[in-house]
């Protein structure tokens, strides 16, 4: 609960630097305050898939079925994060240029990959019987997602040399004035509460879930 | 030493059975001929580099076909459940099933790679040293996918769904490697991707199978 009205409170404050205080950038006008949702959106969806991977190695090295149902929501929560990045990036590739979708736009091609990655991941769990069987493999296919973001990141960059030899788009980067950077750094910390609140909330329902499963079990 | 034996022993056990069934070999090159067929159409005016593209895909796609047929017949037959309990190491279940994939991979392409070159357009030695690298990496990790996909009761529908994401990577340095003047970097990458992913494999593979 704490969590969530920190999350709530932080994220609020975000958005209101982010509208207000935070200076309009020169080229894009108004729509590049998209970034201080969309980027720490991402960043989040990143900590949360990594948070999933060390719970899944966690369970391979302890044998310790409680993360399991960790490495899941870690998983699950990321996945909509990743959704979300890729929603936002969207609506901004709208509203700069046009077009709901530019393959230029690396960072959308390397959350379009491991979206259709991670959907997998819930393919392979429901088609599994549950067990220590399914935690294990859920959890080395989480391991192998985690892997698989620096080599999907590397080889979209290399893509670009064949695809598209013109000039980088960059947006925000590390040239950011000190309000950007401060707003920027606020939005991410309330998207960061934000993603504990919900993976706690996700984590206790899941628990709950599994637990009143049991009890049906010796009942019958 | 006796590790490498035994992977070699079950590598063997995969190419006896294709040997005397039949049964994947044969589908892989017939279907590689018709994607090629397939991609001529789908190709209205010629584009330059766009055949190349093409063949990366045609390649994965047999990758994959292959692999969905890997661990079938152990499953089927309970094999699986007496290599784990077999005095081996398990990830040697996994080095045997990826080298076993692995050459009837290669045997397709070495049908599919003239035939491209006559449909299309001639293969230069950079693709040739892609696709080689792109087999490693591509049959390394298919063959802990396919035996996670094994498990569930989607099965063939499930490994396409786990491996073409991972694919997609392969994908990039081969077409890199086949268009552009400058393959050494693909290469180097498809090697990278070769290193890392069989490495995770090989670490990873004894839980897959474990029950």
């Amino acid at each position: 609960m704490l969590l969530s009205a920190a999350a709530l409170v932080i994220l609020g404050a975000g958005v209101g630097l982010a509208l207000l205080w935070a200076p309009e950038d020169a080229d894009q006008g108004p729509t590049q305050r998209i970034f201080y949702i969309h980027v720490p959106v991402a960043l989040t969806a990143y900590a949360l898939l990594g948070w999933g991977a060390w719970k899944a190695l966690r369970l391979l090295w302890t044998r310790e079925e409680r993360y399991d149902l960790e490495s899941y929501t870690g998983v699950h929560i990321g996945l909509i994060f990743a959704l979300l990045t890729l929603v936002t990036g969207s609506i901004w590739a709208r509203a700069s240029w046009g077009v709901w979708w530019d393959w230029r736009e690396r960072q959308l091609v390397l959350f379009l990959i491991l979206f259709l990655f991670y959907s997998a991941y819930f393919m392979l769990r429901y088609s599994l019987e549950p067990g220590p069987a399914r935690g294990r493999i859920s959890a080395v296919y989480a391991l192998v997602g985690v892997v698989l973001i620096p080599v999907s990141f590397l080889a979209v960059r290399l893509a670009e040399q064949f695809l598209h030899p013109t000039p980088l788009i960059r947006r925000g980067g590390p040239d950011m004035a000190g309000s950007m950077l401060a707003t920027f750094s606020v939005c991410l910390a309330g998207m960061l509460a934000l993603a504990g609140a919900l993976y706690a909330n996700e984590l206790a329902g899941k628990r709950l879930d599994a637990r009143l499963r049991e009890l049906r079990e010796v009942l019958s | 030493m006796t590790y490498l034996r035994d992977a070699a022993a079950l590598a063997r056990k995969d190419l006896l059975l294709e040997l005397r069934g039949k049964e994947t070999v044969p589908a892989m090159v017939l279907f590689v001929v018709a994607v090629f067929v397939a991609f001529r159409f789908a190709l209205p005016e010629e584009q330059e580099g766009a055949a190349g593209g093409l063949l990366w895909v045609a390649i994965v796609l047999t990758a994959l076909l292959g692999l969905v047929r890997a661990f079938v017949p152990e499953r089927e037959q309970g094999v699986l459940d007496a290599l784990v309990l077999a005095p081996c190491d398990r990830s040697a279940i996994w080095l045997g099933k990826a080298l076993s994939v692995l050459a009837f991979l290669l045997i397709a392409e070495a049908a599919a790679l003239p035939v491209f070159a006559v449909f299309f357009e001639p293969v230069d030695a950079a693709t040739v040293g892609a696709v080689l690298l792109a087999d490693v990496g591509l049959c390394g990790v298919g063959a802990l996918l396919a035996a996670m996909a094994v498990a569930g009761r989607a099965r063939e529908v499930l490994l396409p769904l786990l491996f073409l994401p991972l694919a997609i990577p392969v994908v990039i340095g081969g077409v890199g490697a086949t268009v552009t003047d400058d393959p050494a970097r693909y290469l180097g990458f498809l090697a990278l991707y070769d290193a890392i992913f069989a490495i995770l494999a090989w670490a990873t593979f004894e839980y897959v199978v474990t029950e």
